[in-house]
């Protein structure tokens, strides 16, 4: 086979684990689960990596650079606010807290 | 063995995934795919031969700060813009990863498969980045939140996409750079002009699908580099993305279609709207409000975009907190489309301390309507919209909303009588039993809560 076709059938099969995954999640976690799978979209800064690391003083330094800096933004922004947002969940009250 | 290593990275973004649907577990399934992420990166530093790593550091740096800062700094009411930006910054790195290979390896020399994923790579990841940045102006009030509809729209939308089509072929077969860079400008320009005419209130989709494109961008980046964690990352988003879009024009009841190239909401279907803004509306003060939720002993509060606006969550736990002191049963019923992303509302309730049981959606909400006391409706208007029940000829009939008309008393808080985003009437407003409040949704609140203590 070639890599093409490689890269399709784990592509399409990633896919289904993907909707597997995936399809149950309540409404109340939409939102994180959005950031979250966007802050794993952001994987692409392995390329970016690669890309910018090709050689120095190249265009396609300046091009990996920019994605180097564009995709980590997405991942480390991505992470923290999903984090943040979900620290905020609460769990369901306990049987009366201390509040008064 | 490096392979290996990247596989192990996607397990920990399935497995992160499948974690994050769940409230208990949801934490600890972001932090392993934040671990994935980072494994992934330490792997390919290690492995890659990186001639000049102080690029690459630096480059890392720079994202990781600026990332941290947004993160840390955005306010909840925010995040449908974040999230958009996040995401439109995610498809410009493909673009460029792809961009990168071709400045790097001539596209005439490389095989035509992996020209075909340079292409795909490189248009997605831009319509991704235009497309998402316009959304961002739209939710962030920079550009209009209105339908952006011109004569001729269709056809130059159309011309583009042939004309995008056309010059992708003759660039794969001519090998020529400049038909790559032309694409990409024209790829750019395609993602403006495919979200202008796009209203606000449809943003939930929008911003659903542009993460679902990121993902595939991601993907078929992972296509140029042949990289599988980039392919089960990027697919594993695309799934997710383009689930939460098919569970948002569901509970639109319209078509894909419909959303992105209808322009829905810029004027046609305000028919009804002159015809009914004459009839009388029950006005209510604070006092009132008050007085109807008082003596309540079962709530329903239903939130909406003007929630968010108006910053008003914290208000709203404070007045639900002091019904419940009263002896009250409160809930909050939550629409699939209520704001302007998937979970919207639920997000800022929670920040504001809700506990997520009390968050119902619509099919656990719609029953209890009509054992409801009290509905209290704050700045939601086309999910409480009945014509989209009665009235057939209504542009929203079908869509499934909440039966708040079914309870025995309905108070409306809204700035005003203005319909609602779709400019469709709403005849709930008219209807006898529903008292209307006008006033900025967090003023409102915190006017009752007074009168409530008085009492």
């Amino acid at each position: 086979m070639s890599e093409l076709v490689v890269g399709i059938t784990v592509f399409v099969l990633a896919a289904f684990v993907g909707f597997e995954v995936i399809t149950k999640v309540p409404p109340t976690l939409h939102t994180p689960l959005m950031s979250g799978a966007n802050a794993i979209s952001g994987v692409t800064v392995i390329g970016a990596v690669t890309a910018a690391g090709l050689g120095a003083g190249s265009l396609a330094e300046i091009l990996g650079f920019l994605a180097v800096v564009a995709a980590t933004v997405n991942v480390v922004g991505g992470f923290l606010v999903t984090d943040r947002m979900l620290r905020m969940f609460r769990r369901p009250r306990q049987p009366k807290p201390d509040k008064t | 063995m490096i392979e290996i290593l990247y596989l192990v990275c996607a397990v920990a973004f399935i497995i992160g995934l499948r974690r994050l649907s769940g409230p208990r577990t949801a934490r600890s399934g972001n932090l392993l795919a934040a671990l994935g992420m980072l494994g992934a990166v330490v792997i390919t530093f290690v492995d890659e031969n990186i001639l000049n790593w102080e690029t690459v550091a630096a480059g890392l740096a720079v994202g990781a700060g600026l990332g941290a800062w947004g993160a840390v700094r955005v306010q909840m009411t925010a995040m449908p813009q974040m999230v958009a930006a996040f995401n439109g910054l995610g498809g410009i790195a493909s673009a460029l990863v792809a961009a990168a290979a071709v400045v790097e390896r001539e596209i005439a020399s490389v095989p035509i498969e992996v020209s075909v994923t340079i292409l795909v790579s490189t248009v997605i990841g831009a319509v991704t980045f235009t497309g998402s940045f316009i959304a961002f102006g739209k939710l962030q009030g920079i550009v209009t939140g209105k339908p952006l509809v011109f004569p001729g729209q269709k056809f130059i939308n159309g011309t583009l996409g042939a004309a995008a089509a056309g010059i992708g072929l003759w660039t794969l077969t001519t090998g020529h750079e400049g038909g790559y860079w032309v694409l990409s400008g024209i790829a750019l320009l395609i993602g403006v002009l495919a979200v202008l005419p796009i209203g606000g209130a449809d943003m939930p989709v929008v911003i659903s699908l542009l993460n679902s494109f990121s993902g595939l961008a991601a993907a078929s980046a992972g296509f140029v580099i042949g990289n599988n964690a980039l392919i089960i990352g990027g697919a594993l988003v695309g799934a997710a993305g383009l689930i939460l879009t098919i569970i948002m024009t569901e509970a639109m009841n319209r078509s894909l279609a419909n959303v992105l190239f209808a322009g829905f909401g810029s004027g046609d279907g305000g028919v009804g709207a002159a015809t009914m803004s004459d009839r009388p509306v029950k006005r209510a003060t604070a006092e009132d409000a008050a007085i109807a939720l008082g003596y309540a002993t079962s709530v329903m509060i239903v939130p909406g975009y003007g929630l968010a606006v108006a910053q008003a969550q914290h208000a709203t736990r404070e007045l639900a907190t002091a019904l419940e002191e009263k002896g009250a049963t409160v809930h909050y019923a939550i629409h699939p489309v209520a704001g302007r992303m998937p979970g919207h509302m639920n997000v800022l309730l929670a920040e504001a301390d809700v506990p997520y049981d009390q968050l119902l959606d619509l099919e656990q909400a719609d029953p209890l309507l009509q054992q409801t006391d009290v509905v209290l409706i704050l700045g939601a208007n086309d999910v409480v919209n009945p014509s989209a029940r009665d009235d057939p000829t209504s542009p929203i009939y079908g869509m499934p909303i909440l039966n708040v008309d079914r309870a025995a008393t309905v108070i409306v808080v809204k700035r005003s009588l203005a319909p609602g985003f779709a400019g469709i009437d709403n005849p709930l407003f008219y209807d006898p039993k529903t008292l209307m409040y006008f006033d900025d949704a967090k003023q409102a609140l915190e006017d009752t809560l007074v009168a409530l203590r008085e009492m």
